[in-house]
């Protein structure tokens, strides 16, 4: 029982999950906070998706860590 | 003035040409995963390793530029580039990759051996041995590889492809003020870099002198990436050393366009507290290093992985063998390659803005920000 939990292996890949999981909830929050902005102020709406792509392309850039513990 | 401009198309020059000697990948690695335990027939078993081994021929760099091969004739729809090699002890050697059959042979050129193992050029002996080490490294004597690869010729071709639109765009200004042709597409993304990404970040005075370089990473990177979406199977930004020469090239010119404001804010950041400034030195001088290397690791990685689960899905087309399973997968890999197109022009807006950025906390003036 104690190599199941323990192997390296088995630890690597949950190690790329808790990645995938925190890019995922950064990028969520991201996004979220951007349409709550554009609900205030529909007019800005480009500057907004702007600012929202390039936040979430740099946290992407992060989350491929994930492919290293692979 | 006549020295001046030969002295910036020299330097031209020398850019493009050090693009073509750091392009070629010598990775090995298999970026796949391959810790694969599954059970299945024996045909599907063959498929996927197939269908890995094709994914990896796309990924890596290689020495002849391969369309497309017929595996049951083995026959390669494609042609050879020329292998340039800097052989210690037997100097200069050039000739065409077609000697090396695709791999399968050792190539003779003025009685040296030369065989490819893992993609890499090693010297031998008329029989093609090789031997590993330990580590399954080979110990053989190895050129200094200067080849023109596929990654290097598609880089040259999108330089040849940029220098054509962006001349004949500038010439056809000669005109009158409104441009004609294919710079009508051309001309409000470059205005939207030096409007969005150039004066905002590096301000109005200095914008000038960097607006070059921006404009050709930005083009550059993002032909480059539009190219590895095309049939072609070649993948050029989505190799850690073309991307290691972009990123080192921002950061040289932050760091020679640095002025006493910058190298003051890393070393002893005004405005904090003594203690923290000492803390804080080893920090921002990480931080020097690690922002460009985020820049390699970013694109690379965008790219690459871009690149894999585009082929995968591909690939899994071929895995279903019935109608439905076949064409969802054909409209998801669909979906997902209209995503790999924005994200080819997005990676190449983040790191034409994240060198503006940087550029920009090099020049600052110190009555500016703060």
């Amino acid at each position: 029982m104690e190599s199941v939990i323990l192997d390296p292996e088995a630890l690597n890949l949950i190690g790329a999950g808790l990645v995938v999981i925190g890019a995922g909830i950064g990028i969520g929050r991201i996004g979220g906070s951007a349409m709550d902005a554009i609900a205030r102020q529909p007019e800005a709406y480009g500057k907004i998706q702007t600012a929202m792509l390039i936040a979430a392309a740099l946290i992407e850039g992060i989350g491929f860590a994930a492919l290293f513990a692979v | 003035m006549q020295s001046k401009l030969v002295i910036r198309f020299l330097t031209v020059l020398l850019f493009f040409f050090s693009f073509g000697l750091i392009a070629q990948d010598h990775s090995n690695k298999e970026p796949l995963v391959s810790h694969e335990k599954h059970e299945g027939t024996p045909e599907q078993i063959s498929l996927k390793a197939k269908i890995k081994e094709s994914i990896n021929h796309h990924l890596l760099d290689s020495h002849d530029f391969i369309f497309f091969s017929d595996s049951e004739t083995g026959k390669h729809y494609g042609f050879s580039l020329p292998v340039i090699l800097w052989d210690q002890e037997a100097g200069l050697q050039l000739f065409s990759s077609s000697k090396f059959h695709y791999g399968e042979e050792v190539a003779e050129n003025n009685g040296n051996y030369y065989t490819l193992y893992h993609n890499k050029v090693y010297k031998t002996d008329a029989e093609g041995t090789i031997t590993l080490d330990d580590h399954h490294h080979p110990t053989q004597a190895k050129p200094l590889d200067f080849s023109i690869t596929k990654s290097v010729l598609m880089i040259l071709v999108t330089g040849i492809l940029m220098l054509l639109a962006f001349v004949g765009m500038a010439k056809s200004f000669k005109k009158g003020p409104i441009v004609t042709g294919a710079g009508r597409f051309l001309e409000p993304i470059i205005l939207y870099i030096r409007d969005e990404i150039a004066i905002p970040n590096i301000g109005e005075k200095k914008h000038g002198k960097y607006m070059p370089y921006l404009l050709t990473v930005f083009f550059f990177v993002w032909f480059l990436n539009l190219f590895g979406l095309t049939p072609l199977g070649v993948n050029v930004t989505g190799n850690v050393t073309v991307t290691f020469a972009l990123a080192i090239i921002t950061f040289i010119i932050t760091q020679v366009s640095g002025n006493a404001n910058y190298w003051k804010h890393i070393f002893w950041m005004p405005g904090v507290p003594v203690p923290m400034k000492i803390i804080l030195a080893p920090i921002e001088l990480l931080g020097v290093i690690i922002k460009p290397f985020a820049l390699m690791i970013r694109l690379y990685a965008n790219i690459m992985a871009g690149h894999i689960v585009l082929m995968s899905l591909i690939g899994l087309i071929f895995v279903f063998q019935n109608w439905i399973g076949s064409s969802l997968t054909f409209v998801l890999s669909f979906a997902i390659s209209l995503i790999e197109l924005l994200v080819a022009l997005l990676q190449a807006y983040i790191f034409t803005m994240l060198s503006a950025l940087y550029f920009g906390f090099a020049v600052e003036e110190h009555d500016e920000a703060h």
